[in-house]
């Protein structure tokens, strides 16, 4: 290990098939089933097991049932207090939304590697994250047209909008609606692998600094394990509040196609 | 200057872009208690504005970081 003087914190993002599915196709197209893959089965059978496992409807809750209620609730809340009562409608699409993202970010963080398993979080790619965000942005955009129908343009012309400024104002709300998706993929995927690759180039710090030398194994490493010790909980931290910004502002985009401005 | 040097000057620069985001953030989550400490009560019905104000500050920061993962893995 000495001489690996090179530190590669992007390696964790590669996307391996595993099984021996390497060459399985579909009319040309390559649909092996990769690390990616499996964790995403992974998130959605916790995910599964998780609302299964509340889903007993008795009068007093037990433990896992309150956990449920409890996770429901919140999503519950999270739309009312942002779309008013027609929010109740998307509960199961936001709560599956909240819930997959929040398992992939926290299966992605376990420690498996003491096993000598490579934990993959599949959020730290623009490919799941985008579709998970184009998911919500049609969503906005049938609901928005089925129920508004060409009037789902007011959106882009505010009331009592001077007449001089409707064009500048159309083009320039057109805009940041536009963007919407990709902002929405972006952040949960660039959160995801900044922190990453920031835990990475640390352990890097601390592998190196100790085969270079005792004391600077003591000084260096031991500061950077602190540090990374400090960033893991702060990573966990994000990986939820990354969950519940994908979520709220799903909420809040939805808001606009429900109610126009 | 050669091209790589360029490249990895202008990730160093990217990461301007992340410190300053910083200060929004910071600024969003000040300014959120500085108000929710005159006014416990209305605090918690504010938790989502508060948490679109950090989403916002918090993707400029995030987008210097990709800026930066560009110049140096993809340019």
């Amino acid at each position: 290990m000495a001489e690996s003087g090179k530190i590669d914190p992007m390696h964790q993002f590669a996307i391996e098939p595993l099984f021996g599915t390497d060459h399985l196709s579909i009319g040309g197209f390559n649909i092996a089933f990769t690390n990616s893959a499996l964790y995403m089965v992974l998130a959605a059978l916790v995910l599964w097991v998780f609302v299964v496992g509340g889903m007993k409807r008795e009068l007093v809750p037990g433990r896992w049932q309150m956990a449920v209620e409890y996770m429901t609730g919140f999503i519950k809340n999270l739309l009312i207090a942002n779309i008013g009562d027609k929010g109740r409608k998307y509960i199961p699409y936001v709560f599956s939304l909240f819930m997959f993202i929040l398992l992939a970010n926290l299966l992605g963080l376990l420690p498996l590697g003491l096993f000598g398993l490579h934990p993959f979080t599949f959020t730290s790619h623009f490919t799941a994250t985008g579709v998970l965000a184009i998911m919500s942005f049609s969503i906005v955009l049938i609901v928005g047209f089925a129920k508004h129908g060409l009037h789902f343009f007011s959106l882009f012309v505010p009331h009592g909008t001077p007449i001089a400024m409707v064009v500048p104002l159309f083009f320039i709300e057109l805009v940041s609606f536009m963007v919407r998706p990709f902002s929405l993929g972006l952040r949960l995927f660039v959160a995801m692998t900044a922190g990453h690759v920031l835990l990475k180039v640390l352990a890097g710090f601390v592998i190196n600094s100790a085969n270079a030398s005792p004391a600077l194994g003591l000084t260096v490493g031991t500061a950077s394990f602190v540090l990374m010790v400090g960033i893991s909980a702060l990573e966990m931290l994000v990986a939820v509040i990354q969950a519940y910004v994908f979520a709220l502002l799903t909420a809040v985009y939805l808001n606009d196609a429900e109610n126009l401005h | 200057m050669d091209a790589e040097a360029a490249k990895l000057l202008g990730a160093g620069l990217a990461a301007i872009g992340a410190g300053i985001a910083a200060l929004g953030v910071g600024n969003v989550f000040s300014a959120f208690l500085e108000g929710a400490l005159r006014n416990p009560g209305a605090a918690d019905g504010q938790q989502g504005r508060l948490f679109i104000g950090f989403a916002a500050a918090e993707l400029l920061g995030l987008l210097a970081f990709v800026i930066a993962m560009i110049l140096v893995f993809v340019a």
